[in-house]
């Protein structure tokens, strides 16, 4: 029913960073999943098309880096859409997390989850601004930094980020 | 600004509620990104998990470190392992009070959960108390949780709080109450279907993010009822003027363009509105040709845009105007560098040569390089294309060529759909009967378990029919060549096993009939089959009938039946088979082989697989004997819908299911034991049951009226065998086993057949394909031209130069036309292969670690980098210290240019050239310019420093951790 199946991110060596799935996948089904994807796209040459047709649907890729970001889309969706909003999640990552690299990733999983919430609801392209995006996790985080008393200093780094 | 960047990730990584502080959790992630096998990963997760679990069920586990438990469990889980032990305590996290610990619980149950998942009813009371706070954010999280987890049983527990979120004064509530709201419509339109008013009046909310999420519902609330929406293509048509002018707030651009998320969406919208209706695409041409002539071509995004308004175009009522800036469009795709462009391209002309069929002529030679391009998504594509774009008159070609790929990949998948494709243009538009078989012979031998078993069952039918209604000699010279090929074809190793039954069947029903090979050469080829499968029953079962066919045809023909010593003991071995089948097929066998010409012709009429046979459906000849067993006292056949008992039962039980599905919520009170539904069965009528037949033999009997040998109405005594067996084969499930469904479909005359088309020209095909064989050096281009040209037909027809130099005595002009076709499939064929063969460009050496991983214990960079001048590699490691952080930095990068800062940051260099935003493809055509420039050591150090900044389990780098976390 989603636009968007699933995400992935993946390292270069084949690593799981990421993985988010809107449609329904058991869990044998996701390792399953991961494991043909990996193959298939890793392997892919360096000036080839970004999409990879895949069980009767498109997998659009983007490496960054060491990192490659996986939407699984329908075959009849714009490919050129979902590399452009993979683009725009890696920009609101590199703006929140500053010069954003795989070890952030690594470390703050669960940042990344977060900010996805705010790109992807169910599937869904959500918020095309992305000083919104950075504003709503920030403020999320600040209150996070309220309970721990650290206020001044983290809001007035991440509002520079947010710039 | 550098510091900045640093300090903030720090504090960023810190911040978690003191969460890394935790060594523990830090060493595991890091223990996991240095493993170097999965064994090895599998292992140190195994031990997590035993961990966690411990830990998980200690008692007064401070919150603090209760959510770090969570979130390895979410580690955990992301990594393909079970946490399930765990889902419950972030089930109790979602209950706590305070945000930072509440969003982690939402977060985890969200990642673990499925709506199917039991836990998830306990989750509903808290989602309910949340949806209700006065903190926003608490909202939020629990709005995301409704859109992943609340299922069906669970809408109406939440529905009024979601609807009058929808007015909330917070914009990113109201976005993403409807999007839950949209998440309910999918999951049960009926449950929502009063609320749909909500998503027109929210298409008007002066928030664009809240006007935007509105869109995905609306796109598929149109898609499913066109005419109800007709009235909102004034109000879409005029947001997106709006959006393409500019007015939306500067947020919302996205890489100079306006708002490009929201006009893809509205485009998708308006290309269903206008479908087929010429008064709305009136009013949609204006605003989508400026949008054509406003579109940045040179970003990705806008490329995004357009490929969108090109799929618009082709979709509503066409306008010649914008057709020409659609095509102008694809061209520009097609002639670009960027594979994803050409791509879009290919796709693109897909869709729009359904409206102009003529705007292929003019890309076909790039269509034939995205056909030849070593990139199998683009040849994929291609194929599409081709596929969409098949007549009579290039199907030889296509199809051939399709044939070709379809041999050269492993994909299952897509051999199974590009097989099928193949069948389909070969029924359709073969242009003979002889090349329709070729090329079904094709499909088979190579996908041959991939294919329906019904295309078998067409071609038997093919064969069988023939084509010419009165033209006798053109069928038995169809299935004499059918016959040569199939002996010729069973030379070879390994055929798939829908392909040996066919082949069996063909040989039994046709093998001799042209008196060209004699009955024991024809059967001892089956024998040899049937030996050769000898675990393949179905082909065994096929080849025992075929033989029986063959002996009977011998035994009518007066001629004696001599037994080869094979085929003797292939039937003792089937007397005694463990398969009742082949024991059933082998008795039969025994019997007609023993019995008289006369009755053998009866029984297998030779060449009449076509006949009706006619079914005595009431089984009127078994009146007598079921006279007697009455009168002898056996109890009468109770017909189905007599039969109270078992009504009951099914009655009984389909309301035990029911209430077994609809587990969860329920909403009513549950009903009073059906104790008296138990104690009306009465057992007398329960143990009847048993007693009565199974109405299925007769089912099948309806469905099948053929599955009895041809003579069955005039020898009752062999009827009566095929019957009892059919019975049993029903139940067991295997009708393919019997030869009655095969002659049931090759005689079942009620299917249409689409390939009766008679060519003249048919008989010299295979000649002239072997005599071109040998021609295949010809200059690429004209080639190329040729492909072209019998592909896409029309004005390219007259590029064909006679220079090529083949002289044929013109029995007429369509044969001649024939052979420049089949000429030049081959030559590119060979072509193609003489282009896989080429040596890899040496100068492609960009990022030769993209395709090959590499050992874990040799890393031939480093080995590489001792070559380097001791400067270098410390420049190149200086770089690495001060770029690595950055994700994005590697692209930009320019050589040489390693030292330099500002450089390295993606972002300021978007902003600086716009180009450099485009495609991966045009972004990793600078990195291998790059590295394919004069300074060899750049490259080098580029490639230590990718290597550096990924996680390598090859290479732990001690300086990539101590660098983040001081």
């Amino acid at each position: 029913m989603s636009v968007i199946h699933f995400v992935l991110l993946i390292s270069r060596q084949g690593k799981v960073r990421l993985t988010k799935w809107y449609s329904t996948y058991s869990k044998k089904e996701r390792t399953k999943v991961i494991r043909e994807l990996s193959g298939v796209i890793l392997t892919r040459g360096p000036k080839l098309c970004n999409f990879v047709e895949w069980r009767g649907l498109k997998v659009v890729y983007k490496r960054y880096a060491s990192l490659y970001f996986c939407m699984c889309i329908d075959p009849d969706g714009n490919e050129l859409e979902i590399l452009e909003i993979i683009h725009h999640y890696v920009e609101v990552l590199d703006r929140y997390f500053g010069s954003v690299c795989e070890l952030d990733l690594i470390y703050n999983f669960h940042k990344a989850y977060y900010i996805l919430d705010e790109i992807l609801i169910s599937g869904e392209f959500q918020e095309p601004s992305k000083r919104s995006i950075v504003r709503s996790v920030a403020a999320q985080d600040s209150l996070v930094e309220t309970a721990k008393e650290q206020t001044g200093s983290i809001s007035n780094i991440l509002a520079q980020a947010a710039k | 600004m550098e510091q900045l960047k640093t300090i903030g990730r720090e504090l960023a990584m810190g911040s978690q509620g003191g969460f890394y502080q935790s060594k523990e959790f830090l060493d595991l992630v890091k223990s996991i990104g240095e493993a170097r096998s999965k064994a090895e990963e599998d292992r140190i997760v195994l031990g997590e998990i035993e961990t966690l679990k411990r830990r998980v069920s200690e008692p007064d586990i401070p919150k603090r470190k209760m959510k770090e438990y969570i979130l390895r469990l979410v580690y955990v889980e992301m990594l393909g392992h079970d946490a399930s032990f765990g889902y419950i305590h972030a089930v109790k996290m979602t209950h706590d009070d305070s945000l930072l610990v509440k969003r982690t619980g939402y977060l985890a149950v969200t990642l673990f959960l499925n709506e199917d998942h039991d836990l998830i009813i306990l989750i509903v009371n808290t989602i309910q108390k949340d949806l209700k706070s006065d903190n926003y954010l608490v909202v939020c999280a629990a709005l995301n949780a409704v859109c992943k987890l609340i299922n069906e049983e669970t809408i109406p527990a939440v529905l009024p709080q979601v609807v009058d979120l929808l007015a909330h004064p917070k914009e990113a509530v109201r976005k993403k109450a409807i999007m839950a709201l949209h998440r309910f419509y999918q999951k049960s339109p009926s449950s929502v279907s009063h609320l749909v008013s909500n998503f027109r009046k929210r298409l008007c909310d002066n928030d664009p993010g809240v006007m935007g999420a509105t869109l995905c519902p609306l796109f598929e609330l149109v898609s499913t009822d066109v005419n109800s929406y007709k009235d909102l293509v004034i109000s879409f048509v005029s947001i997106l003027k709006q959006v393409a002018e500019r007015r939306l707030p500067k947020a919302y651009d996205y890489h100079q363009m306006p708002a490009p998320f929201i006009q893809i969406k509205l485009l998708k919208i308006l290309a269903l509105l206008g479908s087929g209706d010429k008064q709305a695409s009136e009013n949609m041409y204006t605003v989508v040709g400026d949008i054509f002539r406003k579109c940045d071509s040179s970003s990705n995004i806008g490329n995004a845009v357009l490929y969108e308004c090109i799929c618009c175009v082709s979709s509503i009522y066409p306008n010649p105007k914008l057709l020409e800036s659609a095509a102008d469009a694809i061209s520009r795709f097609l002639k670009s560098d960027s594979h994803n462009l050409k791509y879009m391209g290919i796709d693109a002309l897909g869709r729009l040569i359904k409206i102009s069929p003529e705007i292929a002529e003019q890309h076909q030679l790039a269509v034939i390089d995205c056909l030849e391009d070593p990139d199998d998504t683009l040849k994929r594509k291609t194929f599409e294309l081709l596929y969409k774009m098949t007549k009579s008159t290039n199907v030889e070609v296509i199809v051939d060529r399709m044939i070709d790929y379809m041999i050269s990949i492993n994909d299952n998948h897509y051999k199974t759909e590009i097989a099928s494709r193949c069948v389909e243009l070969a029924e359709q538009f073969a242009p003979s009967n002889q090349w329709f078989i070729l090329i079904m012979n094709k499909v088979f031998e190579h996908a041959g378990d991939l294919v329906n078993i019904k295309v078998a069952h067409n071609l038997m039918r093919l064969i069988a029919e023939g084509f010419g209604e009165d033209d006798d000699s053109a069928d038995s010279q169809l299935r004499s060549s059918a016959v040569d090929s199939y002996l010729h074809i069973l030379g070879e190793p390994k055929i798939p096993s829908v392909f040996l039954q066919l082949i069996c069947w063909v040989l039994g029903e046709y093998g001799t009939a042209d008196g060209k090979y004699s009955a024991s050469y024809i059967t001892g080829k089956l024998s040899d089959v049937a030996e050769a499968y000898s675990n393949d029953e179905t082909v065994k079962a096929y080849a025992v009938t075929a033989l029986m066919k063959i002996y009977a045809f011998e035994i009518a023909a007066g001629r004696k039946v001599d037994m080869l010593p094979e085929c003797q003991s292939l039937m003792e071995q089937f007397l005694a088979s463990h398969s009742t089948d082949l024991q059933q097929r082998a008795y039969e066998l025994q019997a007609v082989i023993g019995l008289d010409a006369h009755a053998v012709e009866s029984i297998m009429p030779s060449d009449a697989s076509c006949e009706d046979i006619e079914v005595d459906k009431a089984l009127s000849f078994l009146n007598g004997y079921i006279q007697d067993s009455i009168e002898k006292g056996a109890q009468p056949y109770i017909p189905e819908s007599e039969r109270s008992g078992m009504l009951n039962i099914s009655n009984f039980r389909n309301q035990d299911h029911h209430g077994a599905s609809s587990h969860g919520l329920k909403f009513e009170a549950y009903e009073l034991p059906k104790q008296t539904v138990q104690s009306r069965i009465p057992p007398a009528t329960l143990a009847s049951t048993e007693f009565v037949p199974v109405p299925e033999p007769m089912s099948v009997r309806e469905s099948y009226p053929t599955t009895i040998v041809p003579s069955a109405s005039s020898d009752a005594e062999s009827t009566e065998l095929k019957l009892r067996l059919d019975g049993v084969q029903k139940k067991w499930g295997r009708q393919t086993h019997s030869p009655a469904t095969s002659t049931s479909s090759s005689t079942s005359k009620k299917t249409v057949n689409g390939i009766k088309q008679v060519d003249g020209s048919n008989t010299s095909n295979s000649s002239t394909w072997e005599t071109y064989d040998s021609r295949k050096h010809v200059e690429i281009n004209s080639e190329k031209q040729k492909l072209a040209a019998s592909l896409f037909g029309g004005s390219s027809k007259t590029e064909k130069k006679p220079a090529t130099g083949h002289k044929i005595s013109k029995p007429s002009s369509h044969m001649v036309e024939k052979s420049h076709v089949r000429k030049s499939s081959m030559e590119i064929a060979s072509e193609k292969k003489a282009l896989v063969h080429q040596p890899p460009d040496l100068l492609d050496f960009g990022e030769p670690t993209v395709q090959s991983s590499d050992p874990p214990s040799v890393d031939p960079f480093k080995e590489l980098e001792g070559l380097l001048e001791p400067t270098t590699q410390l420049g190149s490691t200086a770089a690495a210290a001060t770029n690595s952080p950055d994700i994005m930095g590697l692209f930009t990068e320019t050589p040489g240019g390693t030292h330099n800062k500002d450089d390295s940051d993606i972002l300021s260099s978007l902003s600086k050239q716009p180009v450099t935003n485009m495609v991966g493809g045009a972004t990793s055509t600078q990195v291998a310019q790059s590295s394919k420039g004069p300074n060899r050591k750049d490259s080098l150090e580029k490639d230590s420093l990718v290597r550096q900044m990924g996680v390598t389990p090859s290479s732990p780098n001690p300086n990539l951790f101590k660098d983040l976390l001081g």
